[in-house]
């Protein structure tokens, strides 16, 4: 059983993240009043992208080119496995959230290192971009860390403070300081998948599709893996930090799986009726959302919608303003963040 | 049918190429991209990047100047790839037949470079995108 399920975990998470990046263009194609695609659309663009040529331009580095994805996705596969591992087996080492971070930036650093191997102008304009944008957010980040790593520091065990599994049994974001940091972090994520108002690298209007413009076929499908994997990790990675962690109720599996299956099997015939009534759309999307929130992913997909809605009524910012946003706005609002949970912690005030 | 035609149906990303076409026809197709028609609702997404795209929709009659970067962005589409032809300036060169700028008809330009390219034609000046989408769907189901 228990072997079985690490077997299954894999292929598992990354149908979960293309059920994420569905949710994104669904919920973006509702909010501009539109239909959207359907349900396995994100499968079917990965299947045929499979099954297409791969180019690769006659300047490329070729080796670069080619395992740039591979290392991308290797990357967000291991930290959404970590991620998971702590979550559902309850297994942690100390330290385990600063690997996290670097695992983070791996596929920032692979985006750049594919992206700049490719030879093509469009897509070196997209590398500059994508290197200031990672210089932009990872400071904010780090600083909002700091803050929630002030912030338990009196609640975890000795030793224990840099340990995500720890962390995650704290909510700091009940708190101001917590709270600044949240949405600080949240902004980064936003910049870290590259979503409006932060797709600057990708600015499908200016740059073609910037960082990925010279990736086609198998090599395209990686990428867009990994951003599905992405999807999946970072929105998990801020529960945890933040928001303390998933907490499941679930009821004895002999009155749970049940109730599972009948859910997904309504969510199957609305899904099926949907092409004939936008009600039944919707309303499969309410059920679908109603079962993740059920299974204790409530969280996650509080933070998912919230990232699509940023996505949805924003436009893109120049690299100057992102820049200038992160370091200036987030660096202050952050610095504030940490006097202010220092000294919560010093005077023991859990709301500050 | 492979699984590599059946998907490619579920999922076509569009690269929209102008080779000299009055501008009309181009307002059309991005027409056909806006909320109102939703063709995402049949996997078609417009891409930017020809490296990308499972669809070209070429547009204008192929001006000696464009048919140059016109081969190029075939040749630089990963296959297996529709092109599709619209307006008439497109399909036959239309009102601007024997006109000294033009190179030929846009599918024999194609068909140098690929004989075996799998071309679609729709015509109208411009086409209505209700045209478009309709020959959108016969090609694929005829693929
Ligand atoms: S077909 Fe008509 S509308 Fe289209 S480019 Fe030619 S002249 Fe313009």
């Amino acid at each position: 059983m228990n072997i079985l399920f690490w077997i299954i975990i894999v292929p598992g998470i990354l149908v979960l993240g293309l059920v994420a990046s569905w949710i994104v263009r669904k919920v973006s194609a509702l909010v501009q009043w539109r239909v959207g695609p359907p349900l396995f659309q994100p499968a079917y663009d990965v299947m045929k992208l499979m099954g297409k040529e791969i180019l690769i331009p006659q300047d490329a580095q070729r080796t670069v080119f080619l395992t740039a994805p591979l290392v991308g996705l290797a990357g967000t596969l291991l930290l959404s496995l970590m991620l998971w591992r702590i979550t559902v087996a309850q297994t942690a080492f100390v330290g385990d959230i600063i690997v996290a971070i670097y695992l983070m930036v791996l596929p920032s650093l692979a985006l750049i290192l594919g992206s700049s191997a490719s030879a093509s102008p469009h897509a070196s304009i997209g590398t500059g971009r994508e290197m200031k944008l990672v210089m932009g957010y990872e400071l904010p980040l780090v600083l909002a860390f700091v803050v929630v790593v002030i912030k338990t520091a009196g609640s975890v065990g000795p030793g224990e403070q840099l340990s995500l599994a720890a962390i995650a049994q704290q909510t700091p974001a009940f708190s101001i300081s917590g709270m600044l940091a949240f949405l600080a972090a949240l902004l980064c994520v936003q910049a870290k998948l590259g979503f409006v108002p932060f797709d600057i690298a990708e600015a499908e209007t200016e740059l073609g599709s910037g960082v990925l413009m010279e990736y086609s076929g198998a090599l395209l499908a990686a990428w867009k893996l990994m951003h599905a994997l992405m999807l999946v990790a970072l929105p998990f990675f801020l529960v945890m930090v933040f928001l303390g962690g998933f907490h499941a109720t679930l009821p004895p599996a002999e009155l749970g799986i049940p109730v599972v299956i009948a859910a997904l099997m309504v969510f199957a015939g609305t899904r099926l009726l949907a092409a004939r009534s936008k009600f039944m759309d919707v309303l499969s999307l309410l059920i679908f959302i109603g079962l993740c929130v059920w299974l204790g992913l409530g969280k996650y997909v509080l933070i998912l919608v919230l990232l699509i809605l940023i996505k949805n009524t924003n436009p893109r910012l120049r690299i100057d303003q992102a820049m200038k946003f992160f370091w200036v706005y987030c660096g202050i609002a952050l610095v504030a963040a940490i006097i202010l949970a220092s000294i919560g912690y010093y005077y023991d005030i859990h709301w500050l | 049918m492979s699984l590599k035609m059946w998907s490619l149906k579920k999922s076509v990303w569009v690269f929209h190429v102008n080779v000299g076409a009055c501008n009309n026809c181009d307002i059309e197709v991005v027409n056909m991209l806006t909320p109102k028609y939703d063709v995402e609702r049949f996997g078609i997404k417009l891409v930017g990047s020809p490296r990308h795209a499972d669809a070209l929709l070429v547009t204008g009659v192929g001006t000696h100047q464009a048919v140059i970067r016109l081969r190029e962005v075939y040749r630089q589409t990963a296959k297996p790839c529709v092109v599709f032809l619209i307006g008439a300036c497109a399909c036959g060169t239309g009102i601007f037949k024997g006109g000294y700028h033009v190179a030929g008809p846009v599918d024999e330009i194609i068909r140098e470079v690929d004989p075996d390219a799998i071309i679609a034609y729709v015509p109208g000046c411009p086409p209505k995108p209700e045209a478009m989408i309709s020959g959108v769907v016969k090609v694929l189901s005829a693929l």
